[in-house]
């Protein structure tokens, strides 16, 4: 459409496009928000991260209870997001390819840990597992630490940020109908080999949009974690809450230090995503056209 | 397309289930032998001395390698962690009724636990003082001064807070002996709570509030709490004010029976806060801000901070358990004055 609108010499502009002032005004109040809410924090934390200096700047990452908050970061998002890879694919899978009773019910149930506080989430959690939960002393009688350890960090986790991936793949699923899979069904194929060869190649974009956002979320959740963790040093720390305890303890080059590496890891993604968009922009659009 | 749509979900199912067993197999293996210590908020920096220090002691006598970790939070919180199922193997909070508490709902703490150790099992001690902002522009000397119109006065939530329980048990006590009639302790506090802006819901948060942010003249603080944040901000920003009169603040220790005895570390967790009534220790505890039971070898350039207060104790509240409940419990005493003065 772009290529048909003619500049005119006489200034007159069609119908469907904006006056040279709106347009101003419309790109002038995005940029603007865009450097107070993003650019201008994330100024902040480097600042203050390397205000004493380089030196000051990497011992935050020499302390050891640092170090293990990270390894604990990165140990979560790494069992999270797999299990929200598989359990977003067969939300996905259910709700855009079959029909059932219910439904919609499930589509709302999936929405779930993003309309409701992530402090509640990690109540929920220890109201379940807690010594004084449902399943408190069945777990104690076996010896089974899950709040106040690992496993229910991962937990709070998995559910903070189930719905990244399935809801990037609900609209793409639908809009992509179930054709193609019938299609290989009626030539003989198994089900296995529909999923692999027709559904994934068909949905990898959404997905990879889908994890980067999960991973993301995942190491960046602070408070169902917060609630879930105990917040013992060196154990159940992750690095959202190590910044925490740094800015209580006053060391604030420190926090900021460790709220960089975070911020350099979102970084990460978010530039992971472009160049995979630029890369394979084309690819991208083709897949989600197809239909 | 019956026979396969259910298999995805199955096989997520079986995968998530075999790593939950998997997790919990990891999060229940203990290496070496470890003690939690789950503490409150201001006590960072005093235990990351006293477990170096124990630590280095343990290894020389035992040759055990003993591997001390924290966990920090308002003391009340702390309290609700332990309940919910924290293996802590001693607790160290602001007040006997956060240890209390847990020993009624959980029965892992002995119901006798604050006579097993000294001087009602709390190594240390402090008070509660006043931090304005230098040259102390609002002359503010006393308790009096605080509930006067235009003075801004920082404390946290006595709800959530165990440095501000002792706060505001600070405020009342010394009212009671100013005005001897309880109408008149009751306009007092209800003054003085409308001029605290914002109520933090720990005593670091309130410090950060006072000090990073300068919100407020005043700020209602722990005297260890406020030496810690004279020195990380600088002494010549703002000044300590040491009232006339304040209480005597008690943080005490407990081993946590059932959580020692469930991981085999009663000797050490035991061995843990004997050591605290150790002159060395008290020489660590001294050079905190924390005030030492015990003195005599601590260094004379820490003591010279602590100013003599004419203090009162706890009891003159009934104990813990009776105040707890009176002032701090659902509508009580605190929550009239706070609704009375808004």
């Amino acid at each position: 459409m772009a290529q048909t609108i003619q500049p005119t010499e006489t200034g007159f502009r069609r119908p469907t496009e904006e006056s040279s002032l709106a347009r101003f005004l419309i790109i002038g109040l995005t940029a603007l928000f865009l450097l107070t809410f993003l650019v201008l924090p994330l100024v902040v934390v480097f600042t203050e991260a390397l205000g004493q200096g380089l030196s000051a700047y990497l011992a935050a990452f020499a302390d050891e209870d640092a170090q293990a908050a990270i390894r604990l970061t990165l140990l979560v998002a790494a069992i999270a997001v797999p299990a929200n890879l598989v359990f977003g694919v067969a939300a996905a899978w259910a709700i855009a390819k079959f029909e059932f009773k219910g439904k919609s019910v499930l589509l709302t149930l999936i929405d779930l840990p993003f309309s409701i506080s992530p402090v509640i989430s990690g109540l929920v959690f220890v109201l379940l597992f807690g010594a004084e939960g449902w399943l408190g002393p069945f777990l104690q009688a076996h010896n089974i630490e899950i709040i106040f350890a690992l496993p229910g960090i991962v937990l709070a986790t998995i559910f903070v940020t189930f719905p990244f991936i399935a809801r990037e793949l609900i609209p793409l699923m639908m809009e992509q109908g179930t054709e193609d899979e019938e299609a290989a069904l009626s030539l003989g194929a198994s089900g296995w080999q529909t999923f692999w060869r027709i559904t994934l190649p068909n949905i990898r974009w959404g997905l990879l949009y889908g994890v980067l956002l999960c991973n993301a979320r995942a190491m960046g959740e602070f408070g169902a974690v917060s609630v879930v963790s105990g917040h013992i040093r060196g154990l159940t720390n992750t690095m959202p809450l190590h910044v925490e305890i740094l800015y209580n303890e006053y060391n604030l080059v420190a926090a900021f230090a460790v709220a960089s590496l975070l911020a350099l890891l979102a970084l990460v993604t978010l530039l992971i995503k472009t160049v995979l968009e630029v890369r394979y922009g084309d690819e991208l659009a083709a897949s989600v056209r197809r239909h | 397309m019956k026979i396969w749509q259910s298999r995805p979900l199955t096989t997520g199912r079986r995968l998530v289930l075999a790593a939950l067993i998997g997790l919990s197999t990891i999060g229940a293996a203990r290496a070496d032998v470890t003690l939690l210590n789950v503490s409150y908020d201001p006590t960072r920096e005093l235990y990351r001395a006293i477990n170096e220090a124990f630590a280095a002691k343990w290894k020389a006598e035992h040759g055990e390698t003993l591997t001390l970790r924290a966990s920090h939070g308002g003391s009340g919180a702390q309290a609700r962690s332990v309940i919910d199922g924290i293996p802590a193997d001693v607790v160290t909070l602001a007040l006997a009724a956060d240890i209390d508490v847990i020993a009624e709902r959980t029965k892992k703490i002995a119901p006798d636990w604050q006579s097993r150790l000294p001087d009602n099992s709390t190594p240390y001690t402090s008070t509660i003082v006043f931090v304005v902002k230098a040259g102390n522009p609002k002359g503010i000397k006393d308790w009096g001064d605080l509930a006067k119109p235009g003075v801004s006065v920082i404390t946290p939530n006595p709800k959530t807070s165990g440095g501000a329980r002792w706060n505001y048990l600070a405020a009342w006590g010394w009212a009671e002996d100013q005005y001897k009639d309880d109408a008149k302790v009751r306009d007092y506090m209800t003054a003085l709570f409308k001029n605290v802006p914002v109520l933090d819901t720990g005593a670091r948060g309130s410090t950060l509030t006072f000090a990073q942010r300068g919100i407020g003249d005043v700020l209602i603080s722990w005297e260890n709490d406020a030496w810690l944040a004279l020195q990380e901000f600088g002494g010549g920003k703002y000044e300590i004010v040491v009232p006339p009169k304040s209480i005597l603040a008690e943080p005490p220790v407990a081993v946590v029976d059932a959580n020692v005895d469930a991981h085999g570390t009663r000797t050490q967790a035991e061995a843990y806060l004997k050591f605290l009534y150790t002159p060395e220790a008290q020489k660590i505890i001294a050079h905190n801000y924390y005030r030492p039971r015990d003195p005599s070898a601590a260094d004379p350039e820490d003591l010279k901070r602590f100013a003599p207060v004419d203090l009162f104790t706890i009891e003159r509240f009934g104990g813990w358990k009776k105040a707890q409940a009176e002032h701090f419990g659902d509508g009580g005493t605190f929550d009239q004055i706070f609704k009375a003065g808004r």
